[in-house]
């Protein structure tokens, strides 16, 4: 159904029809309208779940992890510190095999505070198991939290979710967004009867110590359940475009390739600012493209070797910096494409970081400068007077 | 202290018939040290709970020897997350079995050490009681953070030495006393808050009992001898474990909605503190005779004096 609603209501509608048993979540701008909304559905019977009000973002991981043991489908939400302090429960949980999905409101990490977007907070988690979507728009979000589910209770996979959207940018804009109705959805996600979950009927322990004779094979089991979640996820797309009609690329999405030349990399909300500045560069008949990654984790190297092995110059553009080394994605691509023999040169951009607005104009001048001459760990619309008055202190 | 019902002298009782050991909940063959006061806590504790129990372990002692994989001493569902969200990996299990219809006629425990429990995991800890969770923590108390090599914790008693208090020339030990943790919990007007010992397990087993008959949030804070980081000879652990009550050090008592309903008698028992203290090497500096020596003698004294006028002991 069609409603003009806020992002942060299309996640929390997203939610809504997967049927999350327990939800429990901490308030931390901009992920707040999601777990407000997802309270008053609680409040007044239209979602039938345990909601859990905890005392940090530490317990609200915990809670979901325990409920999620339990053999309960189980929700939250957070972003920045919020995710930061949920850091060590987070890989606990991915260790664990735990299906939770957790929706991130992207944010920049303190210090400076700073409330606003980027993708600092959910970098830090990449290395913890957890599978990870970067949703381009709210319709979007509002798809992937069913995909997520879908994704994670698969029993080979049996691995989190994380689900991250542009805080603010994309939470807190309106947009007309088609919603799923619950019948499609009990349809497309099938009630969560896990295997294995605490059961007073066949006692199981979980979470045990593991000796080195064990560990490596355990964390080998997840490296695996990754690179099987490729396939899967495709999957979950390809269903769920035969089953509601949308479809938002499978672990990468392109637009307009052909013939191009050059392509720009990117993951969210950028995408939508990006596409215009395409179709303005090739009205001009520059040959350019996009390749969105959709999937940051597992990381699709080969659908990414297969869009980049034409082309000539590639540009990523990212949101967070890796202080001290360098662009993140753009390191991954490099990496994915180092044993083929296909070399585009690779351009990194750092840009939007903690909310600074990304234009039209400043892609294209990427754009430019990318196919006159390499550019290395650039950042984009940076003031050289502005750098002068920030002091170490 | 009206409602304080007077609970005789610490004579045992008769004893009941008891499972055969190996029907333990916590079974035989896990690796905790001879003597460890934690081991005989838990098996005291689950057995009274029962198989129809969820457990949710923190990282400490009790987990790292009872689960290493692929061997488990539990029979019962039990899960081990982290170090300091036990009362909240709880406080899920029990709303994912409410939601589920599959709470009724079960109990949920979530345990930790004291490190675990009285530092580290306190605001998970708060977090639970105050929402209520019909869920059991048991603290097991052995006064310092065993697992990685006796280092103090919130709880270990004044002018202990650990590995991070450690006596020398410039000091006696821990400086501080133990932190009221049963009194904190018990700040939050939770139903029922109990301390008890290993020394006396019939004393536990009875409030292991009535906490899990209450609904709601309940606290145990059992006191568990170490061997190890208390140092002193194996067998001694009930012997150490009913001396610290009978000098007043470790006051046991009940709670209910934030009121002292009752506690252990000491009476004409009473033991002067240095018996209780001079079995353990962890005390051993206070021994040496020097005027000194003497005067933080005296203040652990004086420990034990508060205590028993405190929880009236007497
Ligand atoms: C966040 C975190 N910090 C520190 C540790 C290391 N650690 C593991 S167990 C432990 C001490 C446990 O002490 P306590 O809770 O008293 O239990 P005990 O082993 O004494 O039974 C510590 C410090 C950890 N596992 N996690
Ligand atoms: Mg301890």
């Amino acid at each position: 159904m069609k409603k003009f609603i806020e992002g942060s209501m299309a996640v929390a509608e997203g939610v809504k029809i997967c049927r999350p048993l327990v939800v429990s979540a901490y308030p931390i701008t901009p992920q707040t309208h999601i777990v407000e909304h997802l309270s008053q559905m609680v409040a007044d019977g239209d979602l039938d779940a345990q909601f859990i009000n905890v005392e940090s973002e530490f317990g609200a991981a915990s809670v979901v992890l325990g409920a999620e043991a339990s053999g309960a489908r189980s929700f939250s939400a957070t972003t920045s510190q919020g995710l930061l302090l949920m850091g060590e429960v987070l890989f606990n949980i991915a260790g664990m095999r735990l299906p939770v999905v957790i929706t991130v409101a992207n944010r920049s990490v303190s210090a400076p505070i700073n409330i606003w977007n980027d993708h600092s907070d959910s970098m830090v988690i990449r290395d913890s198991g957890w599978i990870m979507l970067f949703a381009e728009n709210n319709q979007e979000a509002h798809d992937m939290q069913i995909q997520a589910y879908k994704i994670a209770e698969t029993p080979e996979i049996s691995l989190p979710v994380m689900i991250n959207m542009d805080g603010f940018i994309l939470t807190h804009a309106y947009e007309t967004v088609d919603t799923i109705g619950q019948e499609e959805a009990d349809k497309f996600l099938p009630p969560y009867k896990p295997e294995i979950y605490l059961d007073v009927e066949n006692p199981i322990t979980m979470g045990p110590l593991e000796e080195p004779q064990w560990y490596m094979e355990t964390r080998y089991r997840i490296q695996e359940a990754q690179m099987e979640a490729k396939p899967i996820i495709k999957r979950v797309a390809q269903e769920f475009k035969e089953q509601i009609g949308r479809y938002f690329g499978g672990l990468i999405d392109t637009y307009r390739i052909d013939g191009a030349e050059t392509l720009l990399v990117a993951m969210g909300s950028a995408i939508g600012t990006i596409k215009d500045a395409i179709d303005e560069l090739r009205d001009k008949g520059e040959k350019v493209g996009l390749l969105k990654i959709r999937c940051f984790r597992p990381f699709p190297n080969e659908e990414i070797i297969e869009v980049l092995k034409d082309v000539k110059n590639v540009a990523v553009l990212e949101k967070a910096v890796s202080l001290g080394a360098s662009g993140i994605v753009a390191d991954e691509i490099k990496g994915a494409l180092y044993h083929t023999p296909y070399r585009p040169e690779i351009s990194n951009f750092f840009l939007g970081l903690g909310g600074r607005d990304i234009s039209k104009e400043s892609i294209i001048e990427i754009y430019n400068e990318t196919i006159t001459k390499r550019q290395d760990n650039i950042f984009v619309d940076i003031h050289p007077d502005i750098v002068e008055q920030i002091k170490i202190r | 202290m009206n409602n304080q019902e007077s609970n005789t002298k610490p004579k045992e009782r008769k004893r009941k018939e008891k499972p055969p050991v190996e029907e333990s909940l916590l079974a035989m063959g896990h690796r905790a040290c001879t003597g460890c006061g934690e081991a005989l806590g838990a098996k005291l504790v689950m057995d009274v709970a029962g198989p129809k129990t969820y457990v949710a372990t923190a990282t400490g002692c009790l987990e790292v020897f009872s689960t290493p994989f692929p061997e488990s001493a539990w029979r019962m569902p039990w899960i081990h997350s982290l170090f300091e969200n036990s009362a909240a990996v709880a406080a899920g299990i029990e709303a994912g079995l409410i939601a589920q219809g599959r709470d009724k006629d079960v109990n949920v425990i979530a345990q930790g050490g004291d490190g675990g429990t009285a530092d580290i995991g306190i605001g998970c800890l708060s977090g639970m009681l105050e929402r209520g969770h019909n869920v059991l923590y048991v603290c097991y108390d052995n006064e310092a953070y065993m697992n990685t090599g006796v280092q103090r914790s919130g709880l270990t008693p004044f002018d202990a030495r650990t590995t991070t208090s450690p006596y020398g020339k410039k000091s006696w030990g821990n400086k501080t006393e133990k932190k009221n943790l049963p009194g904190i919990v018990a700040a939050h007007n939770i139903p029922y808050v109990a301390t008890a010992s290993v020394g006396y397990p019939f004393d536990l087993q009875r409030k292991v009992k009535k906490a899990l008959s209450i609904k709601g949030p309940k606290f145990i804070q059992i006191h568990v001898p170490c061997p190890l980081g208390w140092v002193y000879p194996a067998h001694l652990t009930v012997e150490i474990a009913k001396l610290a009550i009978l000098t007043g050090l470790i006051p046991i008592y009940e709670m209910e909605y934030g009121e002292l309903t009752r506690s252990r008698k000491i009476g004409k028992n009473r033991k002067p503190v240095e018996e209780y203290l001079k079995l353990q090497g962890r005390f051993k500096h206070l021994f040496s005779g020097k005027p000194e020596a003497e005067e933080e003698l005296e203040k652990i004294r004086q420990i034990a004096e508060k205590n028993i006028k405190k929880f009236g002991l007497a």
